[in-house]
């Protein structure tokens, strides 16, 4: 915190002409407090419980030496100024936000939610927002950062519209970003399969598997156009698994009692975003789309307040760009990276949402991140990412450990094969903790009960972090339907084993092959090992019900926003958010403000803040480039993992939550003395451009843990182990019934705290419980 | 396990490149291949020099940057993988490994293993989509049931990544099964029908133009593919192109 923003003054109740020069007045601190947002500066005041007589008030005390506001006529005036020059030491901003009443919530954050009944909004919304002409659209320019299934499908719906699209990615085509990785599908409450399913009850589940910490509004209108995409994307060619009357398939995922997710395969992310690929492709033939492979945004740039471009690298070359435009849309995707270890890609990063809420964005609920539960375990230091096996596999696998603590161990020394432990020897315990939902519970509670059983010694792995995914029962379920189909004997063994296994490499074959390629074990055969790893953050950029982020202009969709998922995301329902906001709600809401600029022309990207912006990013990579430090960049990355993972992992406590804001700040110092980044700016050089974002993720980290400090309840994906019931579930409070939406103001433990307040009137908020 | 690598070093594309030896030691045999190639780099960044550059990035087989050609073979000796997913028990200790680019004359080397596959972004910009613009009031999903064969056939096609495998395993630098896939995609499906000439047309011929080489069915890219995209798509492809020739 800059000491120079604060001040001394008396306080005045009455006008001052009111006061005699006897009389005896509080000295308080003056916090000069600048909002982001309106670009308004608030004067926060903090008594010091000091009071001084005006006679003896130095009036012109910023103008002395010792900076001592209390005149030596006052005769405890040492006293008195030694202890305000401590109360200013001690003075602590977010202390005052802190602690102000739990029904006391930011004004700062407006989230514009429209009108009327919950079923109505979206539909209210979209008659009465401002919309911008055929004509003028064509003089308007959008960035658009990232082109995963957000990004993408918002690139391709601007630009059918009629803007002028610049869209940036990192990788070599847009076609590789990483919501090509997601596996197992994509929710639609179109109840093809007549079990129930509707609007209300995608909403519902939304709402409780995210434990009651998402907006209601935005749940409701992701529910509301969630069919439509499933509409869209065949209507673009996607190939969706189809029955044989040729029929849409679904099959079912975590939390939930229906079937309704469409999938393709394990490789629904990567047909979805080859629709939105393709559909970008037309937009890019058009020339409505002007595509920028290999470029990383390094900066948003504001102009009078409003975000009017981005300073961008061209990785090739090295080249820095200006790029301007009315609007900037940030579909940057996640920062599970800050673990180090993550299903996600190695390029994933979170410099551009970092960047803007430097900038002034505010960051929202950072440490509420998914641990998914079925992923490939560690095998050792090497290892540079993890292996995500799709939710889907928990449909037909089960879930299981030991139930003898010696079973373990002769499985660890080799001595014992999994398929030898028999079936009463064995603990299915998803199955024996939540009856109703058994291996199908949401992430979240998945993970924490695999952890259970490893903690407690059961893990089946040498390195005792790991637990058995088993097929066997559904091969032979399958194999025995099946040879009743084909007229075969169901009894013979063999041939059901043979017939099941077929129809398991059907449904997931090219999981097991992945799997059988890392592993080198045949998941067929014998069963799969799997241990939580960090998959997906739900905590992003705060956005309003725009979309638009606090800074006006600037709007973040997909997985870097917050909004949708509250604590804990439930399976399959990334793709839906990620197409909801590029397909069906930015390109509309953007109009809303948009429609005020039409009459700014052309943005100048030449102007002052844009040439400032371009010099600190230069500058920044100078300094990275002329370090000439000792350790590598991946150094400094694995010992961030190590602090996010052992401290702000799947379980948190406040004391190691501390340890972890200080070591992470003692870090990053560390890297900003000893990083060695080599080659220089001006070529293909990759080192560098991950040195950029390990700076971020160094600073990110620390307000993770802030965050998931200062929330001291238990929701979700975010389990402080003080907050638990005796059964070891997580216990949510009412009081933090919140969005902990963070302010910038220099080192990321000083962020400031802005809460909005969740409601909700259409759910009954209660104890989630899938047992 | 230790390791002698040949590796393809270019500084940009002006520059010509050459190959250098590398000695490695320390590896497991659990390490995948580009976790290899981390050790290796973090080795030369110790030792001040530079670092091997590479495209990858999901390092799980389906985003298609990394593209290696190890010891004479697209994305290496294992079959239906990419390089991320090629692990270093397939080879022995002692061994010698040559590390190429993807080499093509449409692919262009950017640095050291690292080459330009827009040419195959643009294919796909001259008809690889179909012509729908996003609106809340399509159609119902279900409301053209599609042949579940025809269906599955198209998935199966759709699958291909975009890496390059198969450009870079043809003796004549043929794009043919990339092209091919993307066109029977479409016309495998009702949705895809209407402008099934044009795209064809068209796709082949900025094909042609990318300066990809023509298809003698030698089946090497079907047995490099990754994905195990089959040579059947070149022929619906031929068959296409020829049906809308006639058209025309």
């Amino acid at each position: 915190m800059s000491k120079k923003k604060l001040t001394y003054s008396l306080n005045y109740r009455r006008p001052k002409s009111e006061y005699k020069a006897s009389d005896e007045l509080m000295i308080c601190i003056r916090y000069y407090h600048k909002c982001s947002k309106t670009n308004k500066t608030k004067i926060i005041k903090k008594s010091t419980g000091v009071k001084c007589r005006l006679s003896d008030w130095n009036t012109d005390w910023h103008k002395s030496s010792n900076r001592s506001p209390v005149k030596d006529s006052d005769p405890n005036h040492k006293k008195k100024n030694k202890l305000l020059k401590e109360k200013v030491k001690t003075f602590d901003i977010n202390e005052l936000f802190n602690n102000v009443k739990n029904d006391s919530y930011s004004a700062y954050l407006n989230p514009n939610l429209p009108n009327g009944d919950l079923d109505k909004k979206w539909t209210n919304h979209k008659n009465t927002i401002n919309l911008v002409s055929p004509a003028n659209k064509r003089n308007i320019d959008i960035i658009v950062v990232g082109t995963g299934l957000a990004g993408g499908s918002a690139c391709a719906t601007l630009a059918e519209l009629g803007y002028n699209v610049k869209a940036f990615c990192f990788q070599d085509s847009p076609r590789r970003a990483h919501s090509i990785a997601a596996q197992g599908g994509i929710n639609a409450a179109k109840n093809y399969q007549g079990d129930g399913d509707s609007i209300y009850r995608l909403f519902y589940d939304t709402v409780k598997g995210g434990d009651y910490r998402s907006r209601e509004e935005n749940v409701y209108r992701l529910a509301e156009v969630s069919a439509n995409i499933i509409d869209q994307c065949v209507a673009q060619g996607v190939p969706f698994a189809r029955d044989y009357g040729g029929l849409l398939d679904n099959r079912s995922f975590g939390g939930v009692l229906v079937s309704r997710t469409f999938y393709a395969k394990g490789q629904t992310g990567q047909q979805l975003l080859l629709g939105a690929y393709s559909a970008m492709n037309r937009q890019i033939a058009r020339g409505k789309i002007k595509m920028y492979n290999r470029h990383e945004m390094l900066d948003v740039v504001l102009v009078d307040g409003k975000a009017r471009g981005i300073i961008t690298r061209n990785l090739v070359n090295g080249g820095i760009e200006r790029h301007s435009a009315h609007a900037v849309v940030l579909a940057t995707g996640g920062y599970g990276n800050v673990f180090y270890l993550s299903t996600n890609a190695m390029g994933s990063n979170v410099t551009a949402a970092w960047k803007a809420h430097k900038r002034g964005a505010y960051f929202a609920n950072p440490c509420f991140t998914q641990i998914h539960p079925t992923c490939i375990p560690v095998s050792g230091d090497h290892q540079s990412k993890l292996t995500l096996m799709s939710e889907s596999l928990r449909n037909d696998g089960r879930i299981w450990v030991p139930k003898n603590i010696h079973d373990v161990e002769g499985i660890r020394d080799g001595n014992l094969k999994p398929t030898e432990i028999k079936e009463d020897d064995r603990d299915y315990f998803l199955e024996r903790r939540y009856p109703a939902f058994g291996n199908l519970v949401p992430r979240d509670v998945a993970s924490r009960a695999a952890k259970e059983r490893c903690d407690a010694g059961f893990g089946v792995n040498k390195t005792g972090e790991a637990v058995y995914l088993d097929f066997s029962s559904s091969i032979i379920r399958y194999g025995k339907e099946q040879a009743l189909v084909n007229g075969e004997d169901e009894n013979n063994e063999q041939i059901v084993e043979k017939l099941g296994k077929e129809i398991i490499k059907k449904k997931y074959g090219n999981l097991f092959q992945m799997y059988e390629k890392i592993v080198d074990q045949n998941p067929y055969e014998t069963p799969m090992m799997i241990y939580p790893a960090v998959h997906y953050t739900m905590g992003g950029i705060w956005v309003d019900y725009n979309l638009m982020t606090t800074i006006p202009g600037l709007y973040a969709i997909g997985e870097a926003n917050f909004s949708d998922h509250g604590a804990n995301r439930l399976g399959a329902s990334a793709l839906m958010q990620g197409l909801a906001d590029g397909y069906f709600v930015l390109p509309y809401t953007i109009g809303d403000y948009l429609s005020d600029q039409i009459s700014t022309g052309p943005i100048a990207n030449d102007s002052k803040e844009f040439i400032i912006a371009e010099k600190e990013a230069i500058e920044k990579l100078d300094k990275l480039i002329n370090n000439k430090g000792s350790k590598s960049v991946d150094y400094f990355h694995k010992k961030l993992g190590k602090i996010m993972w052992n401290k702000c992992g799947m379980a948190r406590n406040k004391k190691d939550l501390e340890l972890a804001i200080s070591e992470i700040s003692k870090l990053r110092k560390e890297f900003w003395k000893e990083v060695k980044v080599p080659g220089d700016q001006n070529q293909f050089n990759e080192e560098l451009a991950k040195a950029g974002r390990v700076a971020d993720f160094l600073e990110l980290g620390e307000l993770f843990a802030k965050d998931a400090l200062e929330r001291e309840e238990s929701c979700g994906g975010h389990f402080r182990e003080e907050y638990q019931t005796k059964e070891g579930e997580a216990t949510r409070k009412k009081e933090f019934q919140f969005v902990s939406a963070w302010e910038y103001v220099g080192e990321p433990r000083n962020a400031i705290l802005h809460k909005e307040k969740l409601e909700y009137k259409n759910i009954e908020v209660k104890e989630r419980s899938y047992k | 396990m230790k390791l002698t690598l040949k590796i393809w070093r270019q500084k940009n594309f002006e520059t010509k490149g050459r190959i250098v030896n590398y000695q490695i030691d320390n590896i497991s045999p659990d390490m995948s291949f580009l976790e290899m190639l981390d050790v290796l780099n973090a080795d030369l960044i110790s030792k001040d020099e530079d670092p091997v550059s590479f495209d990858h990035d999901c390092r799980e087989g389906i985003c298609g940057s990394c593209s290696l050609f190890i010891n004479g073979q697209a994305h290496g000796p294992d079959r239906r993988i990419t390089t991320c997913q090629l692990h270093m028990r397939k080879f022995r200790d002692g061994d010698t490994i040559y590390v190429e680019p993807f080499r093509a004359k449409a692919f262009p080397v950017i640095k050291d293993l690292v080459v330009d596959r827009s040419a195959f972004d643009r294919i796909q910009q001259s008809g690889g989509y179909i012509s729908i613009n996003t609106s809340g009031n399509t159609q119902d999903a279900n409301s053209i049931p599609i042949n579940k064969d025809n269906a599955d056939d198209a998935f199966d096609a759709a699958t291909c990544i975009g890496c390059g495998a198969c450009v870079a395993t043809c003796k004549n630098s043929s794009a043919m099964l990339f092209v091919g896939a993307k066109v029977s995609q479409y016309s495998l499906l009702p949705q895809g029908q209407t402008e099934a000439s044009r795209r064809v047309i068209n796709m082949v011929n900025q094909m042609d133009l990318e300066g990809f080489g023509n298809c003698s069915n030698t089946g090497a890219c079907e047995v490099e593919c990754p994905k195990g995209i089959s040579l059947d798509n070149i022929a619906r492809m031929n068959r296409e192109l020829m049906k809308a020739s006639i058209k025309k």
